[in-house]
Formats: structure tokens, C-alpha cells, sequence
């Protein structure tokens, strides 16, 4: 691969007292392109982007952002580098409308800092949902409760397209969703990153994977088994690399495998 | 993160532009997506949206809307007294207390929290308003050095409390406090209301720590200190005694039926708050317009503006008549309780709906967690919430001592609190969080207000009748928010 990664974790260790939960972990995001962290029920996928959210401290390892060593000590360290996690739950205030989600936390106010800039939130947050062609939202002031999960999937994107973020985690956004919203917001995770955005996406579906993803990595048990190029990979080698951490030729050395277990 | 020019890698194999992403990246998508989303074009579409909104399970104001009607209906046809001038006066001022109250505990409930104590602490609060007065301003004679004493330390601890949780506003107002419970300044009757207030702020900090730190559960604290301020004033009035607070003119006047602001005072308030408002939606909705954002019609807002300049002309110039009994003296004009509130609600509706402080107020009462993780300190936000509902309570229990000129031992007790809720609930604000105006305690306090005011006027209808009757409405305003939210999971529609 000739790219730099945007976004580069090397040798990602974390336990919990005394479970070891990541070994070894070098995990990779790369500007325009959509990663897929696969894995089983307890692999580490969420320790991974816990750490990389800085809701969890990395023990050992090394973190570069492009090409830069940086530390995260927390969610505010992971927001200022342009790191945006969405979390399956989305985080949206459904009292609120669509505007006021997308800017919760970080409203624009009025010069003496008194009052909000109602009419540039509603104007960006709109251009943020217009530059993904999130066509189904009739207005930009209606509230999240009336929204589909897709509408809100949507939404939740939308928001961390919003802040210009370069690296942006999803975490399982087509769990909860019908056939055609998740074509609707696999599409939208393709132009996420067709805008230049570093895409890592969360699932356990593997036609999800397959469709959207350039490249997969898959976990097991806290290792990383390998990570292979979709166009070269099938839906039987992602499941074989996450139920036993290898296939054929690549995956984990059977010891390993083994002493994992 | 900062990346100077030269130093990122030149093997990247993307333009720089595309890094920058997100919106300024893909111009080939039309902002024109959303260049329909300019609100409802007509009236009839406005209505048909509002229609469709009530449907769907978003009553807002419409249960208490009709409730008031329904119950002027009603009374008008038991007493011919009911649509008088002079009821009409007297009705504001029944209503008054439990306006301000029911404002006090929307700040909480849109939290999703309640304040069982907020109607005690508003009882203490009048006691040292009524104690400072009537002792020219020397609390320590009356209350004695171990009260006079502990109630410092009170306030000094929440001062430090408020200063700890960076709550300015909060610990400027205990220091003030601080500093007229050591003078004899409120001697002066308005900075005797300013203690009172002062002192809820203090109260505030305390139930807030509790309910946002300590973590316990708003009921029990609050159901709690409901305990506790009751015994601090009875400590603070004394087992039996009462403190008269009618002889002085400032405070009988604040919530007098019979004093009231000169008719063209009256005027000039209508057209500065109605046309006002007026004014300001229009602009609103002109201005909006032309920027391409989403507005309500022009005629929509005529007709909402006219509609409350007619209703509330209307009573301006009813109140403005004489009304009194005694042809020889002339009693007109709008009671002088009216103007406070009004300013009152004003600046505490911008605050809800025009300031981060609300807009966040009203996230972390609708998801907390969502609030929490946008970097919103969601527990400043809850303290916060109750020091404005106990100020505010301290400011409703001068208002209950003005009114029946006088604070004892039960001020505050009883029912006060819980008409305050239930006024708050019947505008409209939810029990659950997340929804509520400031407006919601006015239209539910006048409901609340106008039931034992219209009973009075009917003799033969004993108290029991209030209670049944306030229940009835109370339940029904309940049920009326509970089906609707029923109804919302079920179109999905908010």
C-alpha cells in the first residue's frame, strides 16, 4: 500500500485489571476510504474505538494522526483531532429539532454571547444534510422524534460531517434499520467518504461489509486476525477470519489462534 | 491538530481540498435539496400542519386552552358575579402566587426532576422577608444567635458550593444575600424581597448538590427537605405566631386587588408587551423569509399576534374601568401584579428559549446522555435548574405572604406546592422531561385559580367541590398528555 494512513494505531495494548483485552492491534484509517472493524461479541471492537475515542487510555502503543504521534486523553482530545465516533444509540435529544441536535454542545452564538445564531445553525446544518444528499428530511426544524431510524442515522452523520471531521466512526449504524434505509445510509457512508473522510465502520452484517467497505479488518479475541482488501475477499473468508481468526494462508498462526482460546 | 505546511507526507495521494471534507467538498449536491424547507406557505397549510400535529399526539396548549373556557363557561352560568370587573381583578391576584410557583417548578420538571420542597422553601424564605420588615431589618433579634447563625453558615456553604460548580450568577446572589443578613439593609422592602429571594438561591444550591452530586433521587430529597423547611419555619416564625406583613404599603400593594397601575400605564404596558411581541414575530417571520429560512407565514403570525393583543386589550380595558362598589371612590386599573409577572415571564421565556443555558436545559432534560456526551456539563445544568426553581419560589412565597398580608407557620404547606405542579401540567409541561414553556404556569395557574375562585362565588358549594373539581381537570390534563405521547410512539410523530 503506497497511501499514508490518516489515522495509524500500532501495537494497541489495553487490559482491564487483569484481563488483556487488545494484543498487539495495528489498526489503520485512510482519507476517502471506508475500514471495516469486524469481529465477534467480545473481539475488542469497541475497546479499539473506545481507546481511539478517548473514553478508554491505550497502555502501550502508539497513536499517529497524519503521521503525527498524538496522545487521547480524552473525548475532547479525540474531537479537536477531527475524530467523530456515532454511537449505535445516535445521542439525539428527541425533544429537539434537527438544527439544535446537530449543534448540541457547540451553539453558535450572537456576537455579546447572549443569544443563538438561529439562521446560520439552520443554514449549515442544512448544507451539511444537502452535501450528503440526505433528500428524505422534509425540513431541517423537524424534531428527532419525528424522524425514521434511517432519517436519524442520517442526522447523526450529518452532525459529524457538520464539525469537518476527517475520521469518522460508525458503530453499528444499520443495526436497527429496514432493507431500504440501509441502502439509504450505506450509500450515505460511501459519499461520507467519497468526500475525503476516513470512514470506520462497525457491523456484523456481512453484505453491509462487503458493499461499503475497502478494506476489513477482522478481530479475534483481541488480536487482530488480518485485514484484507474487499475486492479480494468473500463473505465465507470475513466469516471463517472471525469465527476461528484465520482462513487458508492468512489469519493468526494456528498457536496463536489456539492459545487465545 | 495543527499540521504545518511540509510536514505531511507528500506521498497522499488525494488533493488537499478533499481532506478538508464534509460540506465545502461535494458541491455537485445541491443546496437547492432543501430550498423547500421554508415552513408552511399559507394559513391553510399552517393550519393544516397544526391539525396534523394534534393528530399525531402534540396537544401543547390545547387541553388548557379549552379547560379555562370550558370552566368560564361553567361558572359564568352559576354566578352572576363571575364575569365582573371586579372578579376579574380578583382572580389575577388568586392566580399570582401560583403562577409564579408553577413558573418556579417548570425549570425542574422539564428536567424530568421534581421539587416537593419548592412550596416550604418558598414559606422560609417569606419568614425572613417578613422577620427582616417587621424588625427593621435586625433578624437576629427575632430569630435568636443559634438560627440566626446556622442560617449564615447555610448560605456561606452553598456560596462556596456555587463557587466550586462555577454557577456566578448563583453565588453573586447568596454573597448579596450573605451581605444583607449581616446589615440591616432590608429594612428595605424591596431588598427584603431581594433576601428571600437570595436565600432560595441558597436553598437551590443545596437540594441541586444533593439531587446532581450526591445522587439521590430529586423525590426523596426534595420530599426530604419538604420536612425540613417546614421545621425551619416554624424555628423561624415560632410555634403559633404569626408575622403580619400587611402593614407595610410596598408588600399589600404587590398583590392587591384594590392597588393597581393608572389606566394609561395599563395602555402603555399593552402596547409594549402585545404589540411588542407583535412587532418581534413579524420581523421574525419577515426576516426569515428572506434569508430562505424556515418561517411561519405572515398571516399566520397577524392572526396569533391579534388574537392575544384582542384577548389581552380586552381585559386591559376591562380592569381599566372602575370597579368599585363605592361611588365615591374610584378603584381602576391593571392590579400591580400583573407588570412583575409580566417581566418575569418575558426574561425567563428568553432564558428557556433563546440562551445555551436553555437550549441545554432542554437536551439534558430530553436525553441526557446525548447532552453529556455534546460536552454539555449535565450536572451544572441540574443544579442550576433547581437554584432557578427556589429563587423563583422564594420570589412565590413573598407573593402568598402579600397576599393574605401575613406568613405563619403552614405558609407554603398544605396544597401550595402541589397546585403549583399540577398548574404547571395542566399548561402542558411534561412530568417526564423535555417539554415545557414558562407560559404552560400561567394558562394552568389561572385554571387552577379560577375553580375556588368560581365555587366562592356559590355558596352552597362547599370547598369539597374545589378539590373534586380540581382533581377532575388535573387528571384530565394528565391524561391528555399521557395519550398524546401514547399516540406520538405510535405515528412517530413529536
Amino acid at each position: 500500500m503506497t497511501e499514508t494512513p490518516l489515522l495509524e494505531m500500532r501495537n494497541i495494548n489495553k487490559s482491564f485489571g487483569p484481563v488483556h483485552v487488545l494484543h498487539d492491534i495495528d489498526f489503520s484509517v485512510y482519507e476517502g476510504q471506508v475500514t471495516a472493524l469486524v469481529g465477534d461479541n467480545g473481539a475488542g471492537k469497541s475497546t479499539l474505538v473506545k481507546c481511539l475515542a478517548g473514553i478508554h487510555q491505550i497502555d502501550t502503543g502508539e497513536i499517529l494522526f497524519d503521521g503525527h504521534h498524538v496522545t487521547i486523553h480524552g473525548p475532547r482530545d479525540a474531537a479537536a483531532l477531527g475524530i467523530e465516533i456515532v454511537y449505535q444509540d445516535l445521542a439525539l435529544a428527541d425533544n429537539l429539532d434537527i438544527v439544535q441536535n446537530m449543534f448540541l454542545g457547540r451553539e453558535a452564538a450572537r456576537a455579546w454571547g447572549l443569544s443563538l445564531n438561529e439562521g446560520f445553525m439552520e443554514k449549515e446544518a442544512r448544507r451539511a444534510l444537502a452535501s450528503l444528499s440526505v433528500r428524505t428530511i422534509k425540513s431541517a426544524r423537524q424534531k428527532v422524534a419525528s424522524l425514521s431510524g434511517g432519517q436519524r442515522q442520517s442526522v447523526a452523520i450529518a452532525k459529524a460531517v457538520l464539525w469537518n471531521s476527517r475520521v469518522v466512526v460508525l458503530d453499528e449504524p444499520t443495526a436497527a434499520l429496514g432493507v431500504a434505509q440501509t441502502a439509504q445510509v450505506l450509500a450515505l457512508v460511501r459519499r461520507l467518504a467519497d468526500s475525503g473522510v476516513g470512514v470506520v465502520i462497525i457491523s456484523h452484517n456481512m453484505n453491509d461489509v462487503l458493499q461499503v467497505a475497502d478494506r476489513v479488518d477482522a478481530l479475534y479475541l483481541g488480536r487482530l486476525a488480518a485485514e484484507v482488501r474487499t475486492a479480494d475477499s468473500s463473505v465465507s473468508q470475513i466469516v471463517e477470519l472471525i469465527t476461528t481468526g484465520r482462513s487458508g494462508s492468512i489469519g493468526l498462526a494456528p498457536a496463536t489462534a489456539d492459545v487465545s482460546m | 491538530m495543527t499540521d504545518p505546511e511540509g510536514t505531511r507526507p507528500t506521498v497522499t495521494s488525494t488533493p488537499p481540498a478533499a481532506s478538508s471534507a464534509g460540506m465545502t467538498a461535494t458541491p455537485s449536491l445541491a443546496e437547492t435539496d432543501f430550498s423547500g424547507d421554508v415552513g408552511p406557505k399559507s394559513i391553510k397549510e399552517s393550519f393544516t400542519n397544526y391539525v396534523q400535529r394534534v393528530r399525531g399526539g402534540d396537544v401543547g396548549m390545547l387541553p388548557a386552552i379549552g379547560g379555562l373556557i370550558v370552566l368560564l363557561i361553567i361558572f359564568a352560568n352559576v354566578s352572576d358575579k363571575f364575569l365582573t370587573k371586579t372578579n376579574l381583578a380578583n382572580l389575577i391576584t388568586q392566580a399570582a402566587p401560583i403562577i409564579l410557583l408553577g413558573m418556579a417548578l417548570v425549570w425542574v420538571l422539564l428536567l424530568g426532576e421534581i421539587d416537593l420542597s419548592a412550596g416550604t422553601a418558598s414559606g422560609v424564605c417569606a419568614a425572613a422577608m417578613g422577620i427582616a420588615i417587621t424588625n427593621g431589618g435586625d433578624l437576629k433579634a427575632h430569630l435568636g444567635s443559634t438560627t440566626y447563625y446556622l442560617t449564615a453558615l447555610l448560605m456561606l456553604v452553598t456560596l462556596i458550593g456555587a463557587a466550586v460548580y462555577r454557577i456566578w450568577p448563583a453565588a453573586v446572589l447568596i454573597a448579596v444575600g450573605l451581605v444583607i443578613w449581616f446589615t440591616h439593609l432590608s429594612d428595605n422592602s424591596l431588598i427584603a424581597i431581594l433576601l428571600a429571594m437570595c436565600l432560595g438561591t441558597s436553598i437551590g444550591v443545596l437540594t441541586g448538590f444533593l439531587v446532581a452530586k450526591v445522587g439521590i433521587p430529586s423525590f426523596v430529597v426534595t420530599l426530604a427537605l419538604f420536612l425540613g423547611w417546614q421545621g425551619v419555619l416554624l424555628q423561624f416564625v415560632g410555634q403559633g405566631a404569626s408575622i403580619n406583613v400587611g402593614g407595610r404599603k410596598f408588600i399589600f400593594d404587590l398583590e392587591s386587588a384594590t392597588s393597581a397601575i393608572t389606566p394609561v400605564w395599563g395602555w402603555i404596558l399593552w402596547a409594549v408587551f402585545a404589540g411588542g411581541y407583535l412587532a418581534f414575530t413579524l420581523w421574525r417571520a419577515a426576516h426569515n423569509r428572506a434569508n430562505g429560512l424556515v418561517a411561519d407565514p405572515i398571516s399566520v403570525v397577524l392572526v396569533k399576534g391579534g388574537a392575544l393583543a384582542v384577548v389581552t386589550g380586552v381585559a386591559v380595558w376591562l380592569l381599566n374601568q372602575n370597579r368599585s362598589l363605592n361611588p365615591l371612590i374610584v378603584q381602576e386599573g391593571i392590579p400591580r401584579i400583573v407588570p412583575i409577572l409580566l417581566v418575569l415571564f418575558v426574561i425567563l421565556t428568553l432564558i428557556l428559549a433563546k440562551t445555551q443555558f436553555g437550549r441545554h436545559l432542554y437536551a439534558t432534560g430530553g436525553n441526557a446522555e446525548a447532552a453529556r456526551r455534546a460536552g454539555i456539563y449535565v450536572d451544572r445544568i441540574r443544579i442550576s435548574a433547581f437554584i432557578f426553581c427556589s429563587s423563583l419560589a422564594g420570589l412565590a412565597g413573598v407573593l402568598s405572604a402579600a397576599r393574605t398580608a401575613s406568613v405563619d407557620g403552614t405558609s407554603g404547606g398544605g396544597n401550595t406546592l402541589l397546585f403549583a405542579v399540577a398548574a404547571a401540567v395542566i399548561g402542558g409541561t411534561s412530568l417526564f422531561g423535555g417539554k415545557g414553556h414558562i407560559r404552560d404556569a400561567v394558562i394552568g395557574g389561572l385554571v387552577i385559580a379560577i375553580i375556588p375562585n368560581g365555587l366562592s362565588l356559590k355558596p352552597s358549594l362547599g370547598p369539597q367541590y374545589n378539590l373534586i373539581i380540581t382533581c377532575v381537570v388535573l387528571l384530565g390534563a394528565a391524561a391528555a398528555d399521557a395519550l398524546s405521547r401514547r399516540r406520538a410512539r405510535a405515528t412517530g410523530v413529536g
